[in-house]
């Protein structure tokens, strides 16, 4: 049975609680005590940059050539914080009410309030360490609004908020780094656990430049190791993002929670051929001046700048009045999809929506800069340069890779959008300590499934990563390893590494021995079809059915058809690649499953039979009001453990954006 | 935008590993959408090359957004190519046309040593880093995020040398190979706002002894960095580095730690 370990006592007194009473390790004994961290991006350089500094020997992986790549670099908008510097009414409980609210109530609410509490030291421990967030001109910090919520919370660095926060964060690693208090392992991926007497003792990691698998022992493993997006091929994830790491975890008996609940983003630029590799995100920041629209006519084959303002629809201001166009992502995916589904999306596909700047450009950075300028009756041509110059410092270069990437210029046509895969809210099964259902392997940030629910609000993953990582494993590790001082470090020639290593060896030289006929990649490109088609953002049973039968045959086809060049001890991206889509090959059926499971619809799980009469996300509280943990009991076969959600603060009600 | 297909010839670095040497290859691709990135036409000569029973070219890449700064290609002779604050995977390939021949080799630095093809080890650049690109603050020690209001200027100008991505463009487009303007982006970053104040002449004296260390070479003051920087961070930074250089040298009483 898993045990959530919530503590006892008042929400608002639980974390507070549980830090005056954990078990602590005295600074000598930290020093004894070695920690392997899987992964470098926000959650995991934040969780070895703060265990180091308390003395922790750590040893840090990424596959990256430098922990400063790792994917958390690209989120652009920004990260929330109850900080209510702009006294509009924001609170901690405001944060983990809107958080629980957007997460469609699937998520815990002791674990939220804990994000929604440290949400403010984050913003203090990022600035202390240099990160230069936007500001104002008296020089303190600026805000901006993100979708579902009504408060402005969202600190920002221009549209490259992921990429300063986690600099901020691999420069606290690198200098634990030159202290020796971490030992940084780049070009290096997690093969599998070790485990020794039922607890995890160490890794097996594949030297990607050599090929050579190495051991490593640690008191404690931590998986920061990111979401499983790439599932889907074409994601806004990085190349190299997957769900090795939590998968060999899940093999090795940790709980795989909710594994359905996928973030479709809903402004993405669109695919724009059979070559499309990856999709690019447009921040959800853009949503706070641009307005989404179709036109209102079927079909309308008319440039968007020739289609006058009465002609055109703007659906989630229309159907939404009181959020607008900053609607919850899964609610502004869903609207987009139905509009085009119904006839009304534009550019040559058809599978595009209007992100258009033009209305606030002029009306309210143009008119604002007018005044400011003390310019009276401006003609439209200065409010749009006016407003061009505040808009290109806002977001300039969202509007330059836009332009980039598409020959389209966002100042001039408006932008062309459509919703993508983006954020995994499922991932590793968790406790309150992080810990996940195998004992001494953590789980932090997106890997594990805690914080957010069916559906993340936009700017809390990167308070999620650094929640974890900076603020709750530095305890709860410490309250883990406090029974752990008198265990020595564990020789990695004991007979669970050579097993362990063994039988990664053994797959490696199955995979490579097949020299099949058809790439990695087609095989990943065709799973991701499957993905996108069934287990994409409206599902029903049949086809969720018939994806766990075509993803089957594709897992066979794969091991037996694969080709990949090269050999094993050298640098061979192919092969590390057929590593990973052989995974994701296993992880898209238990996501099936766990989206047939679930006959209900919530967050960005849309269940296509329960949907409200006009077309919104039905909840079943009375059947469903609980976290899927699967629990893998053979090859391909799980069985489903279900932890309760009780809600003693919050009253889930029907999610409301009208 | 007219969108077309176009053939190209491709010279590629080829390079087993760090001992042997390399040479170029030279390869045909057909029917390159002009809507593909750069990077996406090489998933396609890849793709190819695979399933003829040849050796894939190896290459680094990752966000395919232009910001982790792991994508690093010479391309005709410009790290990144040929547009400008562009990195190799935010090129595409309508910047060519039908008929194109497309030389593509690694970043070229004795501190860079490839290690195949066209992937280098960049790991002297962390090194750098480590020898005082932080502010050393513990977590949990800070006060209040507006307790010291910072003029939005220098927070602009922070701002825009924090933009480096560590791709080394800069140390692959000069002469000498120097990372004068990495190394002066963190610096200048970190200079700029009081929470850098306290280290701030430790800071350049120690980075600048590790990159002499790593093999990277002096300055030229040609500004071919700035010119091929995807992210166009500003020569100025040099010279707002060179200040504080020539003040923390001539303050005798700084050391290294």
């Amino acid at each position: 049975m898993l045990d959530s370990k919530i503590p006892a006592g008042k929400l608002e007194d639980k974390w507070t609680d549980y830090k005056g009473h954990c078990k602590l390790v005295n600074p000598a004994n930290k020093r004894k005590l070695e920690v392997i961290v899987i992964g470098t991006g926000l959650a995991g350089a934040s969780a070895a940059a703060a265990l180091g500094e308390q003395g922790y020997q750590v040893k840090a992986f990424c596959f990256q050539d430098s922990p400063r790549r790792a994917h958390s670099i690209a989120a652009q908008g920004g990260i929330n914080a109850a900080k209510n510097y702009q006294n509009d009414g924001d609170s901690v409980f405001r944060l983990f009410y809107d958080t629980i609210k957007g997460g469609d109530y699937r998520a815990r609410e002791a674990n939220v309030h804990r994000l929604a509490e440290v949400s403010v030291n984050i913003i203090d421990q990022c600035v202390a360490q240099g990160v230069p967030f936007a500001r104002e001109y008296g020089g303190l910090l600026n805000n901006r609004s993100f979708g579902g919520v009504q408060v402005k919370r969202t600190f920002y660095a221009a549209g490259q908020t992921g990429q300063q926060l986690l600099i901020g964060a691999y420069q606290a690693l690198e200098r634990q780094v030159a202290l020796g208090n971490v030992k940084m392992y780049n070009r290096h991926e997690m093969q599998d656990i070790v485990m020794i007497d039922g607890k995890a003792r160490g890794i097996i990691a594949r030297n990607l430049i050599s090929g050579q698998l190495e051991r490593f022992f640690g008191h404690a493993v931590v998986l920061a190791s990111g979401g499983y997006g790439n599932v889907f091929y074409l994601s806004t994830n990085a190349m190299g993002s997957n769900v090795t790491a939590a998968w060999r975890a899940h093999k090795k008996g940790a709980h795989f929670a909710n594994p359905c609940f996928t973030q479709i983003h809903p402004t993405c630029i669109p695919v724009s051929g059979d070559h499309q590799s990856k999709l690019t995100l447009m921040s959800e920041s853009l949503r706070n001046d641009g307005r989404i629209w179709v036109p209102k006519k079927q079909n309308d084959t008319r440039k968007a700048n020739d289609i006058p303002e009465e002609e055109r629809d703007y659906y989630l201001e229309r159907r939404y009045p009181a959020f607008g166009n900053l609607v919850p992502r899964d609610v502004a995916s869903r609207a987009a999809k139905e509009r085009c589904d119904a006839g009304y999306g534009v550019g040559t596909t058809k599978q595009a929506v209007y992100l258009d700047f033009k209305y606030n450009l002029i009306n309210k950075y143009g008119k604002a800069e007018a005044n400011k300028h003390g310019i009276q009756n401006p003609d439209t041509e200065t409010l749009v340069r006016l407003g061009k110059e505040v808009v290109k410092e806002e977001y300039g270069n969202l509007f330059d890779m836009y332009e980039k990437i598409t020959g389209e210029n966002p100042y001039e046509v408006p932008m062309r959008i459509y919703p993508a895969v983006h954020y995994t809210m499922g991932g590793l099964w968790v406790d309150y300590d992080l810990m996940t259902s195998v004992k001494g392997m953590f789980c932090l940030g997106e890997a594990n499934f805690s914080d957010h629910g069916a559906n993340r609000l936009g700017a809390s993953a990167l308070m999620q990563g650094l929640a974890d990582g900076y603020f709750v494993i530095p305890y709860t590790l410490g309250n883990y390893l406090a029974d752990e001082i008198s265990v020595k470090p564990i020789p990695t020639t004991d007979r669970a590494f050579v097993e362990a290593e063994a039988k990664v060896n053994e797959r490696i030289n199955r995979l490579m021995s097949i020299q099949g006929t058809q790439t990695v990649e087609s095989f990943h490109k065709r799973l991701g079809k499957i993905m996108w088609e069934k287990c994409g953002m409206a599902r029903n049973e049949q086809g969720l059915k018939e994806a766990i039968q075509e993803i089957r045959a594709l897992r066979e086809d794969f091991w037996k058809n694969v080709r990949i060049p090269g050999g094993i001890y050298e640098m061979n991206p192919e092969l590390d690649k057929a590593n990973r889509v052989a995974d994701f090959l296993e992880l898209g059926e238990l996501m099936c499953m766990d989206a047939l499971e679930r006959n209900e619809s919530c967050g960005g799980h849309f269940r296509e039979e329960s949907q409200t009469p006009d077309g919104e996300a039905l909840r079943h509280d009375d059947q469903y009001m609980y976290v899927s943990a699967w629990k893998l009991n053979g090859e391909n076969s799980w069985e489903l453990e279900k932890e309760p959600l009780n809600y003693e603060v919050i009253k889930p009600t029907q999610r409301n954006y009208k | 935008m007219e969108h077309y297909n176009m053939n190209l010839t491709l010279k590629v670095w080829k390079q087993k590993n760090a001992e042997t040497g390399g040479k170029f290859e030279t390869y045909k691709v057909s029917n390159i959408s002009s809507e593909m990135s750069f990077l996406e036409m090489f998933d396609v000569l890849n793709e190819q090359l695979i399933r003829e029973g040849k050796e894939p070219i190896a290459f680094d890449h990752d966000c395919r957004e232009g910001i982790c700064g792991m994508c690093s290609m010479y391309i005709n002779g410009r790290p990144h190519g040929p547009w400008h604050g562009t990195t190799t995977c935010q090129l595409h390939m309508r910047a060519f046309k039908d008929g194109d021949t497309i030389v593509v080799e690694p970043w070229r630095a004795k501190a860079f040593p490839v290690v195949k093809d066209l992937i280098v080890d960049r790991s002297a650049f962390d090194r750098i880093i480590q020898a005082g690109g932080y502010i050393s603050v513990n977590t949990g020690n800070a006060q209040d995020g507006n307790a010291i209001p910072i003029p939005k200027e220098n927070a602009d100008k922070a701002f825009a040398a924090a933009a480096c991505i560590g791709c080394g463009a800069c140390v692959a487009a000069c002469k000498n190979s120097s990372a004068l303007l990495f190394l002066s982006a963190k610096v200048s970053h970190l200079a700029l706002l009081p929470q850098g104040e306290a280290e701030k002449k430790d800071r350049a004296l120690n980075m600048i002894a590790q990159m002499d260390k790593e093999g990277f070479g002096s300055c030229t003051n040609t500004g071919a960095c700035e010119a091929v920087c995807p992210k166009e961070i500003e020569i100025t930074n040099i010279a707002r580095l060179n200040r504080e250089y020539l003040t923390a040298g001539l303050a005798s009483d700084t050391k290294k730690h």
